[in-house]
């Protein structure tokens, strides 16, 4: 059984009515396997894993068939019981560290909370556990920084040890929201190589969000590429970057600055993403899509799983004629 | 942390010698003297006046007396009371345990009833309770102290006859001072009546004094942890799967005092002036009755020396206030 099974999820903001964030998102991901949701801001990536986090706060609205996390359906699991799996076999690493650690406490303390929440650990036996998960995100001097406050560390510094107190319950998933675009560039690498090696050694499920498509391609396996709240592709990391299925794939994919080399300017998509009070009646990509025809403005694609590629689009890109 | 603690030390300095010129200037400026006082409606006789004047070192010019008085301090010398003759020091210490004890259970009433309504309001928000707490406390920090004091005292001791009206223990009881602090001296008596008789005298005037620093501790909690609830690292913490209260007391509230205990500390001088009124209103056997029954006198020494050990504790309380506001906040303590 596949590790994650979100079923038509839905999220909204004010009342059930309300033009939602995230519209009807159903996506599998396997044990063990790297997924990246990739898509521009406001896409719903984010609120999406929040939702199966459960840090989504009134006024949001959650609705789902169902959301299947190792066992459990998260949605209709109880708040006590929910606290259990999450932080523990459900982890976050947050986009920027600086202001994800509580200034007030040390790094010592911010990671044996989570020890003795989840695993009981106290005392010496949690400090000793501390230090070697501050080990194991590859920081130097670890001892020394048990008792160093958030404000005394780099920002790659803090987003190692958001890394430690995410992996310090061994958690079956870890969601990464953009781990490193608040990072500078040679700290970027350095990040995402240690989520992929902790990935592996501890073959753990790793959900990167992101917009940055050079980090997809060379960590995930699988891409699920956003769009106004809708998973609009969802493909395999070579085929998806070379023969994409859907317009807006393309579109992202063309906006790469390299592959723009030669150009005057970056290929860019016209328009902008619907909002709440032009949200496209049809496909919600049909007014800038290049391709768009009568029928794409008239009704809604829907993520058709018998296609040969995932894509919620009509007339999609690059398919075989059968 | 020593260069923060000599800085602040060396600002004293000007504020010392401000607040000495401010209060021999103020009591002066207020018609009549001691002798005057003393004698009562009776004609003064000028000769007689005088040499009372001359007795008390009255007659000098005033920078002369204010060089005198500052010679005087310089030597540890608080003088003595013009009318009872005895040491102003001692009986501010005699007095002072008094006001602290009524100082203490009104920011005990304010800082617990205050945080608490803060969080929840804050936790709550645009709810009925947090309006209502919101209305309530800007109610009760513009409400004038002396006729809230009144007001409680007509309802809850003359109506309800729930609480005595003045004084801090009833004259049945015959306690013997031990540590100044009713609460704990009545526990040493033989009677198990006086210490609740002495918790009922305290409550009113508490409410009373701890009314303003209430209404702003509530609203500054509420408006700091609104501020701190929206922080990343409360996301964090829970993210973590930390229970509520842990979130919002451990995660939350702790950064959420930073700002609130500073407004705490200026509260402290607004109680001492508040106890002032509270005191007299209540009878209460304080400091701040007795300055208001110096002023009354003209009791130079008293006025001056009173009000000189009231700031100097103000000072002193802020001072222990940033101190602590460096424990609360790393990002100060580790500041040069």
């Amino acid at each position: 059984m596949a590790l994650l099974d979100i079923n038509n999820l839905s999220v909204r903001f004010g009342d059930k009515n309300a033009v939602p964030v995230v519209d009807g998102l159903s996506l599998t991901v396997e044990r063990g396997e790297v997924l990246a949701i990739v898509g521009e801001s406001g896409s719903g990536k984010s609120v999406t894993m929040m939702a199966l986090m459960g840090l989504v706060d009134a006024p949001g609205i959650i609705t789902a068939d169902s959301m299947q996390f190792d066992g459990n359906d998260m949605l209709r699991l109880g708040r006590r019981q929910r606290r259990k799996v999450v932080g523990k076999d459900l982890a976050m690493v947050f986009q920027d560290p600086m202001t994800a650690l509580n200034p007030s406490y040390t790094v010592g303390f911010q990671i044996e909370e989570v020890l003795r929440a989840h695993l009981g650990l106290t005392g010496k036996a949690a400090r000793q556990r501390a230090l070697e998960l501050l080990r194991k995100v590859e920081i130097p001097a670890p001892e020394s920084r048990l008792d160093a406050y958030p404000h005394q560390l780099s920002g790659g510094m803090s987003q190692r040890v958001a890394i430690a107190m995410a992996i310090a319950g061994e958690p079956k998933l870890l969601i990464a929201d953009e781990p490193t675009t608040a990072l500078d560039v040679t700290i970027q690498a350095q990040i995402m190589e240690l989520l992929l090696s902790l990935q592996k050694e501890q073959n753990m499920t790793l959900i990167l969000i992101t917009h940055d498509l050079a980090v997809v391609a060379e960590t995930a396996r699988r891409v699920c590429v956003m769009y106004a709240g809708q998973a609009v592709e969802l493909g395999q990391v070579p085929q998806l970057f070379d023969e994409p299925a859907h317009p807006y794939s393309e579109a992202l994919l063309a906006a790469i600055p390299e592959h723009s080399q030669g150009a005057a300017r970056l290929a860019t998509l016209p328009g902008m993403v619907p909002g709440r009070y032009d949200r496209p009646h049809g496909c919600l990509l049909s007014p800038r899509c290049p391709y768009a025809q009568a029928n794409c403005r008239e009704q809604r694609p829907a993520l058709d799983p018998k296609r040969q590629s995932l894509a919620r689009c009509f007339y999609p890109l690059n398919q075989e004629v059968a | 942390m020593l260069s923060f603690i000599a800085r602040r030390v060396g600002l004293l300095i000007p504020t010392f010698f401000g607040i000495t010129l401010l209060t021999f200037a103020l009591i002066r400026l207020i018609p009549g003297d001691p002798v005057e006082v003393m004698m009562g409606e009776r004609r003064v006789d000028p000769e007689m006046h005088a040499q009372a004047m001359e007795r008390l070192g009255l007659n000098k010019p005033l920078y002369a007396q204010y060089f005198d008085y500052i010679g005087q301090l310089a030597h540890g010398n608080l003088g003595e009371s013009l009318r009872t003759r005895t040491s102003v020091w001692s009986e501010f210490l005699n007095l002072f345990p008094a006001t602290l004890e009524l100082s203490i259970a009104a920011l005990l009433f304010a800082g617990v009833l205050g945080l608490l309504a803060g969080v929840i309001a804050a936790l709550k928000r645009g709810s009925l309770f947090d309006h209502g707490v919101m209305g309530i406390s800007l109610a009760g920090y513009s409400m004038p102290i002396f006729w809230w004091g009144l007001i409680l005292i007509m309802f809850f001791s003359v109506s309800l006859g729930w609480t005595p009206v003045s004084g801090r223990i009833d004259l049945l009881y015959d306690i013997e001072p031990r540590t100044g602090f009713m609460l704990i001296d009545t526990l040493y008596s033989d009677d198990p009546g006086a210490w609740l008789d002495a918790l009922k005298h305290l409550i009113l005037p508490a409410i009373v004094l701890g009314t303003i620093p209430l209404a702003v501790i509530a609203r500054m909690t509420r408006s700091s942890m609104l501020e701190v609830l929206r922080e990343d690292y409360i996301r964090t913490a829970r993210a973590k799967g930390l229970s509520p209260v842990r979130v919002v007391f451990v995660h939350g509230l702790r950064n959420a005092l930073i700002p609130v205990l500073t407004v705490f500390g200026l509260q402290v001088g607004t109680l001492l002036a508040g106890a002032v009124l509270t005191e007299t209103i209540f009878s209460w056997p304080g400091i701040g009755k007795w300055l208001i029954e110096a002023i009354g006198a003209r009791d130079y020494p008293v006025v001056q020396n009173g009000i000189l050990l009231i700031a100097c504790l103000v000072i002193l309380v802020n001072f222990v206030v940033d101190i602590l506001y460096g424990l609360a906040n790393p990002r100060i303590r580790h500041q040069r």
